[in-house]
């Protein structure tokens, strides 16, 4: 299948990018192109213009920055995947990036990229969320925000960017306490039907899920439960709280939820065992 | 049109295509490199692996424009003066193919797999492989083949 | 030289590899004629509607666009070919490529002819087409209904035909019998996924009127009588290739409407046409699979001992009866008593049609669906009367015979031994072992529990012979098989053969029967196929038919090449025939072994003719067609262990031992590998692979991200074994092993699973026994038990 017609440019700098962005009102970044080429191969995405902004290696990174891990938007899951830096000080990222996709595909597609689709179904949000990372936009003029990961996904594949914003870099927490990225799924290269994060961090635990409602959601039901002194058993009855996940071709609403509870526990013994 | 420069297999080749030409067509239909097949529309099959830069990647799952600039490796160039590699003669040696439709997206993606791990388990094999569908083989042969391979390449850097 | 060394029986190494291991191997999509035009088909979103009006301009305005047409642009010579009408008052309303009354989502309306395939898809999105939808059914039950929406609406109903088979007094056995279980399964539907999608190229010749198509078929001879009927091209004027084909299993056993049309429109335009087929095309446009309603009822003593059998089919034609969509379940209706004894057999099969995809053959055809029946009521049976699931096979097996033998379900079986497999198959693991673990796993009331599921299956395959299934099974085409052995002036040898192989190493198989008649190294045979134009005779493979049927028919050549070689040999050296022996390719004077002439030397004198006997004319080359007389009936036992966590209900397979019985064995490597791989693709069907239609007849699962094939990080290995009773219906002794796996696997891996909660008062769980589906049954078990395991 091939994608309808479009033009194609190629960004030489992050300010050039933003420029070509706010050029045509409807073009769209392409990073590694593993969530938008799919969809524009059976033409449910047809931009008029793709801004490539592979070659901006600038922003591929991972650095220490205090008391967070810096990781450049355009990194590829297989360098977040065996990052030492972050296997060291946020493992939990490194975990679930190596959970996403297949070699291949972890070998393109970017971290970056990942998280701006903003699918609910993806792996990397939940973690974010749940580790309260902050992503950082940029957008005409080199004016950058910063916006909290429980703030950024709006809902199905909508994010807080702006149309001439561009995601520039992803901020984590160190997080050495116990941790766990644990993904429900019949292939290993399916979507997680569910996926729990769940990091221990200054004593208390983050839980978040992955494709549970229409963004990553934080369990904030087990959290509370755990607050106040609950076990993994008891909160993860919890986890089904304010959620509300899809019914399709690999499950149920009512199977996810029940998923949703047994991995939970799971999770909670992992990250606090 | 865009024009895109790509060294593959060793040899520069320079073509202008319009945006939308997939690699995969880019090398089957523009350079005639048919070894490299497309099985799905999803980036899910992986027969159309190839190496970018000697990493694995879906080939139908980017842009020729994206690898403008930068070093392709297909099925092609894994022989080298009528030679098969040694993961070929292991897929032989092992009955690892049998329609052989699948079989160039496993052997490439085989490669970049022991590229980074040259002495792989059973299971970090078949982990390897998640990304490459067959119907023929139930991949038993496939996964015994890259171990096989693994072996006899260690032992010939040894 | 001659060797003594024989190949038949060894893993010979494949002849074909190098060229798909280096990227050389030339499938239909690879090629390109000069000239060529793509061609794209437009497809209904709908599964049933009618077309008020197809608007080309726009798709004619679209860049790179040369020609579009609709169904009214094209007048056919006839439909595209239904082989099988099981019955005389079967309704098969003619099928032809594009239609105005769409019956099935992806159902072609129009085609685009286009410069590239972009342009192609371009156009295709550009045709506009007026659509007034009209209500659809796909479930075979509902479509029985009253009031259901009729598919055809000139028919007065959706059932396709009724066939029944009756053997004994099957009310009175079921009367008298003091157990009676009946089981009602659902065989759900699954897309078979070749890896190549389909593609056709098609170069006219117009000054001469020939048309070349080169498409990935199983069926080049099929096809090409089938295009004749569908266009009305001569057959002596069209040429079918199939060059490589990247898999099959039973989906390009078709005749397909981008054939029909790739033709015409090539035909209109006097161009080279090129059509592929995307893999979303695939899910909707290429035939699927299975989908089958049973109730099978068993008949029993107290004990087990099995009585009568009776079983009632709803069989899911899809929108139109292709090929042999109706005799597919007719295949598997002399199964449904598997491998046991009876006294009584009733099998009645109604194929329905329905708004969705055509269904035909997919690997196994028929025989996996009754295999899945009887081997999961037999289980049932065994918990219904309290016995082992092992002990409850034995003592129904058939005993042991080597002559063709009558079964309770109608077959003349050519040889069996069903105890002889099951115990081999029971050496490979420790069954009681593995009981005693599964119940200590019960007793500790673990998370993850243990089940074991067999398999002791029995089907017939080699498809033939020509009077049987033109005969009582009324199919329209032949069984036979072709084959000619041409022997070079330099002593290599040609093959030619009618069978089709396409991924299976039929070249290389072939090779070692014909250089075990002629005494000739396998590396001096090369075997041709699949271009019609250089084997013009056959029909194909498919039904495990390529070793069973092709073989015996290069082996009667090569005989019949060696009967030749022995007059020419006889007369260069001055004695009579009765006078030389011949081994290993070598005629020698008895008594004077110096004495000799080779099948190489022969086949130099037969080219120069300078001095050959009276009567025998030039070269070394002979033709042979080869008709079984019978079916050829493989069987085994499969044993399955798999964990179930009952807490989410995903199931993995731990263990799977598979010992089959295919007869001689021509190149145990290539067996194993049809094995392993069958036996992957049967646990994909019990545990993964389901295409389901939403209440608007769409394909939900429609493509690879949500129809799970599963990949090697999912899937065991495969322990294998093997046994060997000699068919008797070819002197070769060989059976078949292209779908023992895909016939053998689903119920062994469905016992196991059941097995593993039927602790927790599970009885059955839906195929595929997905996570979800098994978390269902183990919950809907434990209400019923009034909660706690």
């Amino acid at each position: 299948m091939i994608p309808a017609p479009f033009d194609y440019a190629r960004a030489e700098s992050l300010d050039h990018a933003i420029d070509l962005l706010g050029s045509s009102e409807d073009a769209k970044l392409l990073a590694g192109g593993h969530s938008l080429l799919p969809l524009m191969k059976v033409r449910l995405a047809r931009p008029s213009l793709l801004v490539d902004i592979g070659r901006l290696s600038d922003l591929s990174y991972v650095r220490e920055d205090g008391d967070h891990v810096a990781i450049g938007a355009l990194t590829r899951h297989h360098d977040v995947a065996n990052s030492e830096l972050l296997r060291t000080s946020v493992p939990i990222v490194a975990d679930a990036a190596e959970q996403i996709g297949d070699p291949q595909v972890r070998h393109v597609g970017t971290i970056g990229g990942s998280v701006a689709h903003a699918d609910p179904a993806s792996d990397m949000p939940a973690v974010l969320v749940a580790l309260e990372a902050e992503l950082v936009a940029t957008g005409p003029g080199g004016a950058t925000r910063t916006i909290a990961a429980g703030d950024f996904f709006t809902g199905l594949f909508e994010s807080a960017l702006a149309p001439n914003e561009v995601l520039t870099e992803i901020r984590v927490p160190k997080t050495t306490g116990g941790y766990s990225y644990l993904k429900f799924h019949r292939r290993a290269i399916d979507w997680a039907l569910v996926g729990v994060a769940a990091a221990r961090s200054n004593g208390s635990v983050h839980v978040a899920l992955t494709n549970m409602g229409d963004r990553p959601l934080r369990a904030s039901g087990v959290e509370e439960a755990l607050a106040g002194g609950a076990d993994p058993a008891a909160a993860s009855a919890r986890a089904a709280e304010g959620t509300s996940p899809p019914s399709d071709a690999f499950g149920s609403a009512e199977y996810r939820q029940e998923l949703a509870k047994v991995l939970v526990r799971r999770a909670l013994e992992e990250a606090m065992g | 049109m865009t024009h895109v420069s790509v060294t593959v297999n060793g040899e520069s080749r320079e073509a202008d295509v319009e945006p939308r030409t997939l690699l995969v067509y880019f090398l089957r239909e523009t350079l005639g490199l048919t070894g490299t097949n497309v099985g799905c529309d999803t980036s899910t099959c992986g027969s159309c692996t190839v190496l970018l830069d000697g990493e694995s990647v879906k080939s139908c799952t980017l842009l020729a424009a994206q690898a403008d600039g930068r070093q392709v490796t297909t099925i092609e160039a894994m022989a080298s003066n009528g030679d098969l590699h040694p993961l070929q003669e292991a897929f032989r040696r092992n009955h690892g193919l049998q329609c052989g439709y699948c079989t160039p997206g496993m052997i490439m993606a085989a490669k970049s797999l022991l590229d980074e791990n040259p002495n792989p388990t059973e299971e970090q094999v078949r982990e390897g492989l998640e990304g490459n569908l067959c119907r023929c083989t139930g991949y038993q042969n496939i996964v015994k083949s890259i171990l096989d391979a693994a072996g006899s390449m260690s032992g010939a850097s040894a | 030289m001659a060797t003594a060394e024989k190949f038949v029986g060894r893993s010979v190494l494949r002849k074909e590899d190098p060229e798909f291991l280096t990227g050389r191997a030339r499938y239909t999509d690879d090629l390109s004629v000069p000239g060529m035009l793509w061609m794209a088909v437009v497809r209904s979103p709908y599964a049933h509607a009618r077309v008020k009006g197809v608007d080309l301009s726009r798709a004619m305005a679209t860049e790179g666009v040369v020609a579009a047409y609709s169904a009214s642009d094209f007048e056919w010579a006839g439909p595209l070919l239904m082989a099988w009408p099981v019955t005389d008052d079967i309704k098969n309303p003619p099928h032809y490529p594009l239609t105005a009354t769409p019956r099935y989502a992806g159902d072609g309306v129009a085609v685009v002819v286009a410069q590239t395939r972009g342009a192609a898809e371009d156009g295709a999105e550009n045709v506009l087409v007026d659509y007034e939808p009209l209500p659809t059914v796909t479930d075979v039950e509902a479509a029985l209904a009253d009031g259901a929406p009729i598919v055809h609406d000139d028919l007065d109903t959706n059932r396709s035909y009724t066939w029944a088979n009756t053997i004994g007094d099957v009310d009175k056995v079921f009367a008298e019998a003091p157990v009676v279980i009946k089981e009602r399964y659902r065989v759900q539907r699954q897309v078979p996924n070749a890896m190549e999608p389909r593609a056709i190229v098609v170069e006219p010749n117009m000054a001469s009127g020939h048309y070349t198509m080169w498409s990935s078929t199983q069926i080049p001879h099929v096809l090409r009588t089938a295009m004749a009927i569908a266009t009305g091209i001569p057959e002596s004027k069209l040429r079918i290739v199939a060059p490589r084909v990247g898999g099959g299993f039973g989906s390009k056993l078709q005749v397909y409407p981008e054939e029909a049309l790739a033709l015409e429109v090539a035909r209109k335009l006097r161009r080279p046409i090129k059509w592929t087929e995307t893999r979303s095309e695939n899910f909707v446009a290429t035939h699927h699979g299975r989908d089958q309603v049973q109730e099978i009822e068993l008949a029993a003593d107290e004990d087990g001992k099995i009585r009568g059998y009776r079983t009632k089919i709803l069989a899911n034609m899809g929108a139109y009866l292709r090929i042999i969509a109706p005799g597919t379940p007719v295949l598997g209706a002399f199964l449904y008593c598997g491998a046991y004894e009876g006294e009584a057999y009733h099998i009645e099969i109604t194929g329905v049609f329905t708004n969705t995809t055509p269904v035909d053959a997919y690997r196994g055809a028929g025989r996996p669906e009754a295999t899945q029946a009887i081997e999961r009521a037999v289980d049932a049976l065994a918990r219904r009367v309290g016995k082992d699931v092992v002990e409850i096979r034995r003592m129904n097996f058939m005993p042991p015979f080597t002559e063709a033998t009558q079964s309770i379900g109608g077959l003349m079986i050519d040889s069996g031994n069903y105890p002889a497999t099951l115990d081999a198959a029971l050496e490979l693991l420790d069954y009681d072992q593995l009981r005693k673990e599964q119940q200590a796993r019960r007793d500790a009331g673990d998370r993850k529990q243990l089940g074991i599921g067999f398999s002791t299956y029995l089907e017939n395959c080699g498809w033939g012979p020509s009077r049987v299934i033109g005969g009582v099974l009324k199919y329209a085409g032949g069984g036979w098989e072709a084959s000619t052995v041409r022997c070079h002036p330099t002593g290599k040898v040609v093959v030619i053969t009618g069978a089709t192989p396409h991924g299976q190493g039929g070249e290389t198989a072939y090779a070692q029967v014909a250089a075990d008649e002629l005494g000739i190294a396998v590396e001096d045979v090369e075997v041709l196929f699949g271009d019609t134009d250089i084997a013009p005779s056959g029909w194909d493979t498919y039904g495990s038919r390529g070793a069973a049927v092709g073989s015996p028919a290069i082996s009667m050549a090569a005989k019949k090449v060696v009967a030749k070689a022995r007059k020419i040999a006889a007369h260069e050296l001055e004695v009579s025939e009765e006078d030389l022996e011949y081994a290993d390719g070598t005629f020698s004077v008895k008594g004077a072994p110096d004495q000799s002439r080779t099948i190489p030397a022969i086949a130099f004198s037969a080219w120069t003719s300078h001095d050959l006997p009276e009567g025998v004319e030039p070269g070394l080359e002979e033709s042979a067609f080869f008709d079984p007389q019978n079916l050829v009936f493989p069987f085994g036992a499969h044993i399955c262990v798999a964990e179930v966590d009952t807490e989410t209900g995903d199931a993995q397979v731990l263990k799977y031992v598979a010992v089959d019985d295919v007869g001689t064995v021509i190149n145990p490597m290539l067996v194993e590998g049809q094995v392993v791989g069958g036996v992957i693709q049967g646990i994909a069907e019990a545990l993964y692979e389901e295409a389901v239609y939403d209440d608007n007849a769409q394909l939900m699962t429609s493509t690879m991200t949500t129809y799970a094939i599963p990949a090697a990080t999912e899937m065991p290995s495969v322990v294998t074994g093997n046994h060997v009773t000699p068919s008797t219906t070819n002197d070769l002794g060989i059976k078949g092993v292209g779908e023992t796996g895909t016939i053998a696997a689903p119920p062994a891996v469905l016992n196991a699973v059941v097995d593993a909660v039927s602790h927790l008062g599970v009885t059955e769980i839906e195929r595929p026994a997905t996570p979800e589906r098994v978390w269902r049954a183990i919950r809907d078990a434990r209400g019923a038990q009034g909660g706690g395991a």
